[in-house]
């Protein structure tokens, strides 16, 4: 059989894309591979590991074990769209930076993209809580106590955020950058 | 992965058309087990239809009583729906002990279903509650639905729609994990049912997961649960090994007693009066109790 070709628009951090895709392409390689983003980490490339984390409409999800066409017609945020600009991070970014929540960086981004979206899930900024909510993300370097003090920390913060703004500015309460 | 056709109807009548062309295609929900089997070059389906634009297979909705939740509810979905939580917390539990927040944000209640995973939660839970699955061609009580190891009554091009539930009185899943993949080491689910006025006793159903086989019943607890609903009701009562299979993960005698011990830890919890909710999230607090949790 040959090869069939499908065309998939889809928005990656803000820019939207129409491009002709094979059915199999999973989104983590249409990430990496066409649109050249590769700070979404291919780690065990078997869902358990949480590396490959994007958001795809501010869930959380493993880009490994979903097609690119599952998400036509969705948002989704890579880590290289999660800061507001390239000379400032991301309030989540900011707390991993301050409490050491990394040693070689290859779960990071993962771990980062998890943690965005807990703010708009029942989790309580605690370590009991967020070690729960963190259970489909590994960390082989085992550097969790940073990686749980960052992220209580960067919940915290972004939840007051979201407050803060939802009380003078109206519809701006958006965790993300952009 | 290796190539296949990829739709995505709009309608009914669209997949309808579609199965016609291709008998032969599988249905595509939110791809946690089949994906993952495809690229093991386990399925190698020439065909794939994506079930997710049909709105016929989303929704949960109290109905005549009962729950209706549509197959392509995710696990998530489900979790956080104060409709579930207020008409049978055992279901938003179970559906918040799957996999992880990622895989569940994704995967759902029908994929689940007709995947039948011998190790997975939902078709312990479905079975103890005894729920009819409603298909695009008739509707298919729990006890008739799961045919062992990854074997279901769907016949080729049926669709599983939704799944209703009818009101428990009391009702529970706890699970031993297996550490690294979070599915059963093995599960147990008990619900108990009302019975019409006059006929005595509630109703008792167990229904047992991970054992190997495939999600079944556990008669002997049922029947003893029936008649004293307590944990005491199951000194004594022991699952044979020979109901069991051993893997890699546990022994066939291991999966028997824990078999036995989950059900009374269970029952235990089940039979006692529930502890009051004085917190702003005491409910949720409920849920995140340790029976109800997957193990650390």
């Amino acid at each position: 059989m040959m090869a069939a070709i499908d065309a998939v628009a889809i928005a990656v951090n803000g820019r939207s894309f129409a491009l002709d895709v094979p059915p199999n392409t999973l989104l983590i390689d249409f990430l990496r591979e066409q649109l050249q983003l590769t700070g979404t980490h291919q780690g065990c490339d078997t869902a358990q590991c949480g590396a490959c984390t994007v958001l795809v409409d501010g869930l959380a999800i493993k880009s490994c074990n979903r097609l690119v066409l599952q998400c036509a017609g969705q948002k989704v945020t890579t880590i290289e769209g999660l800061a507001p600009d390239t000379a400032t991070l991301h309030v989540m970014q900011e707390a991993f930076r301050r409490h050491h929540g990394l040693q070689c960086g290859f779960c990071t981004p993962g771990f980062v993209l998890r943690a965005v979206a807990m703010v708009q899930e029942e989790v309580a900024a605690e370590p009991a809580a967020v070690r729960q909510a963190l259970a489909g993300n590994l960390c082989r370097c085992t550097g969790y106590e940073g990686i749980v003090l960052a992220v209580c920390e960067g919940l915290a913060i972004l939840r007051s955020q979201a407050g803060n703004s939802a009380l003078s500015a109206g519809p701006q309460t958006s965790v993300l950058g952009r | 992965m290796q190539d296949f056709a990829y739709a995505r109807p709009q309608s009914m009548q669209a997949l309808g058309r579609l199965l016609q062309a291709q008998p032969e295609a599988r249905f595509l929900a939110g791809g946690q087990s089949l994906l993952a089997a495809m690229r093991l070059g386990l399925s190698a389906p020439a065909q794939l239809i994506d079930l997710q634009d049909l709105p016929e297979l989303h929704g949960i909705a109290l109905r005549d009583k009962g729950l209706h939740i549509g197959a392509m509810q995710t696990h998530a979905s489900i979790a956080q729906s104060p409709a579930v939580r207020a008409f049978c917390p055992m279901l938003a539990a179970l559906a918040a002990g799957i996999a992880d927040q990622q895989v569940r944000s994704v995967g759902t209640l029908g994929g689940a279903l007709a995947h039948n995973d011998p190790a997975g939660c939902w078709p312990a839970g479905v079975l103890a509650l005894g729920a009819t699955l409603v298909t695009s061609q008739r509707q298919i009580a729990a006890d008739d639905f799961f045919q062992g190891l990854f074997c279901t009554a769907l016949r080729p091009g049926e669709l599983l729609l939704a799944v209703r539930f009818e009101p428990a009185l009391a009702a529970a899943y706890y699970k031993q994990e297996q550490a690294a993949s979070r599915f059963a080491l093995l599960g147990v689910a008990v619900a108990r049912l009302p019975v019409a006025r006059g006929a005595g006793q509630a109703r008792v159903r167990v229904a047992l997961t991970g054992l190997g086989p495939g999600v079944r019943r556990w008669a002997a607890a049922e029947q003893a649960l029936a008649a004293h609903w307590g944990a005491a009701a199951l000194d004594g009562l022991h699952l044979p090994a020979t109901a069991a299979l051993g893997d890699v993960h546990a022994g066939a005698d291991y999966r028997a007693h824990l078999a036995g011990v989950l059900c009374r830890r269970l029952v235990s919890r089940l039979s006692q009066p529930p502890a009051p909710v004085n917190t702003r999230h005491g409910l949720l607090q409920r849920f995140l109790h340790p029976l109800f949790r997957s193990s650390p």
